[in-house]
């Protein structure tokens, strides 16, 4: 039903896909700068550089979420209520949504990364091991990313301004997750607590399996944490919706 | 056995308050004030299956908020209720695929889709077989004229159309237990009686339990015999319409015609409507006879009728009454 209802507005949804560019290719172009005139940073050269963040862009599709400011505007307008009335849970819902999205988006991807490819010459040549894993690690990282975003957007059910605390997060993520850099151009002690925290295993990981960054046992690990933060985020839904849904006071017309 | 009993369901919201004005929102930053709001106060109630029960009650009376606690959308502060054996609240899928709730000018339907799209989807999400959902789209289609709506984009439809298609949608699992809250809200006049000429056939075909909210007395007298009257989260009356006439609705109304010029009625009652000719009076519902036999001999009359009130009179001056809450209504729940 998504797929059919992005494949209404195709337009919009290539013009939304052009926006995501933006912030990679300015990334891209700072790094590739850097890296020319001061070599090798931690194992990224220029090719590294280029490679990362054209895979960027994919997983940048890939990690589209239900943002946390929707809830407020669900929750507060009423709409919600005609979510709960149904027998599908909200959440399968939703995450089903934005997957089935998600196939509209890539194949919109596609001529974009072609164009990238052409521009910048990534030189990636990923072996089907490699691209296997990082569509498994991709949708992984996918799963995490909403179920954390779900969590924070559980807040609008006790308080309308959880904005606060979603920004908070949203700027943990931007630095640990490895979409504003890769981790390894961070200093020792950030990557450190990055391997905590769910936010590389959303962005960075998928891109290193793929650019070649990791070996197969650390790629079986990377996955292996993967699981184990899908359950913890996946528990903690679970318990915070039943509060949730105890909380709700249907408010909104 | 009933198919909704509710036992003193009670719902209350804390709500906050503040006086106006910058000192006291300055205050509230570290002083909150809450006050708690009395919504539903231990309303009982049971339907019987195939039952239509109309839910009145002014703005605020508290029937959304029922009806949303027996959809399994609240939970309740205190009390119980059981539907079709289950605990709305607890919101089983199985319940959720055997209930519905429709509100009046909501849409549940996939804005950029074709209905037919949205159909589907409810086939899949309610797990209709496909003879089942063949059988009643095309019954339901035809019952509420949408054929040529299936194929439109739901954004394109009108109000109306709309309401047809959720109702028709939300009627396609073919759930026993149906909750509907003011479904003919902002729609024309042919538009509520198709509406309502369906929801009639579907309660007579499925024999499904209905408690229906409007605020349009005809919804309630074309498809109750039976309405709950609710007032400030508690019940006033639950009964039969005419049973309601009776105790609420004050007297009868006489209308009479007279030849030439018609004198001062006072005497013989309430004077409602008076014109050239003709008046309208409103008498004790026991000295209706009396009355009609006095203006007979009196009068030159040329016509005379009587008629209950209308129902829009007796609801209103229902919620008007003040009157203690009915417990009847309790005792028979809990008996």
């Amino acid at each position: 039903m998504s797929m059919q209802r992005q494949a209404q507005y195709r337009g919009a949804a290539f013009i939304q896909i052009v926006g995501f560019l933006v912030e990679p290719i300015v990334y891209l172009i700072v790094w590739r700068t850097v890296a020319a005139e001061a070599g090798d940073i931690n194992g990224y050269g220029v090719d590294e550089f280029t490679a990362y963040y054209i895979v960027w862009t994919l997983v940048r599709v890939f990690n589209l979420a239900l943002a946390p400011g929707a809830w407020d505007w669900w929750v507060s307008s009423g709409r919600i209520t005609n979510d709960l009335v149904h027998p599908v849970d909200p959440y399968h819902r939703n995450i089903a949504d934005f997957a089935g999205s998600k196939i509209i988006w890539i194949l919109l991807w596609v001529p974009v990364a072609v164009f990238l490819a052409v521009l910048f010459r990534p030189g990636l040549s990923p072996s089907l091991f490699q691209v296997v894993m990082f569509f498994v690690a991709a949708w992984a990282g996918y799963v995490i990313r909403f179920n954390l975003l779900y969590l924070l957007g559980l807040m609008s059910f006790w308080t309308t301004r959880a904005q606060a605390l979603v920004d908070m997060v949203v700027a943990m993520e931007l630095l640990l997750s490895g979409r504003l850099v890769p981790m390894a151009v961070m200093p020792e002690w950030v990557q450190a607590i990055s391997n905590w925290l769910p936010f590389k295993w959303t962005f960075q990981f998928p891109i290193e399996v793929v650019i070649g960054r990791l070996t197969t046992e650390e790629i079986w690990r990377g996955i292996g944490a993967q699981l184990i933060w899908i359950a913890i985020t996946g528990v903690g839904y679970s318990v915070v919706w039943r509060r949730a849904i105890k909380q709700f006071t249907a408010v909104g017309t | 056995m009933p198919s909704v009993v509710v036992d003193r369901l009670t719902k209350t919201f804390k709500v906050p308050v503040r006086e106006e004005g910058f000192v006291n929102s300055m205050k509230a930053l570290v002083h909150r004030e809450y006050r708690q709001v009395e919504a539903v106060k231990a309303v009982s109630f049971a339907l019987e299956p195939g039952e239509v029960v109309g839910f009145l009650g002014p703005n605020g009376a508290g029937k959304t908020t029922t009806l949303k606690m027996l959809s399994g959308l609240l939970h309740p502060t205190a009390g119980d209720a059981n539907v079709i054996g289950y605990r709305p609240w607890e919101r089983d899928p199985e319940y959720l695929t055997r209930s519905a709730l429709v509100m009046g000018n909501r849409n549940s339907l996939q804005w950029d889709l074709p209905v037919a799209d949205s159909l589907d989807v409810r086939k899949a999400m309610y797990r209709i077989p496909d003879t089942d959902y063949r059988d009643r789209r095309a019954r339901f289609t035809e019952l509420l004229g949408v054929e040529d709506l299936l194929t439109k984009p739901v954004r394109n439809l009108s109000l109306g159309e709309r309401m047809k298609v959720e109702i028709l949608a939300a009627l396609l699992p073919a759930p026993p237990v149906l909750f509907l809250d003011e479904p003919t809200l902002g729609l024309d006049l042919s538009m509520q009686k198709r509406i309502r000429s369906f929801v009639a056939e579907y309660a007579a075909s499925e024999g499904a339990t209905i408690l229906l909210t409007s605020h349009y007395m005809a919804d309630v007298t074309a498809l109750c015999e039976r309405v709950i009257v609710i007032h400030r989260g508690s019940i006033l009356f639950d009964g039969g319409l005419a049973e309601l006439g009776e105790r609420f609705g004050g007297g009868k109304t006489i209308s009479v015609t007279v030849a030439g010029t018609l004198p001062s009625l006072e005497a013989y009652g309430e004077v409602l409507e008076a014109s050239a000719g003709k008046a309208v009076i409103e008498v004790a519902r026991e000295d209706v006879a009396s009355t009609a036999a006095r203006l007979l001999a009196d009068l030159d009359v040329q016509d005379l009728s009587i008629e209950d009130p209308p129902i829009e009179d007796v609801i209103e001056r229902t919620f008007a009454s003040g009157d203690e809450p009915d417990r009847s209504s309790e005792d028979a729940a809990t008996s």
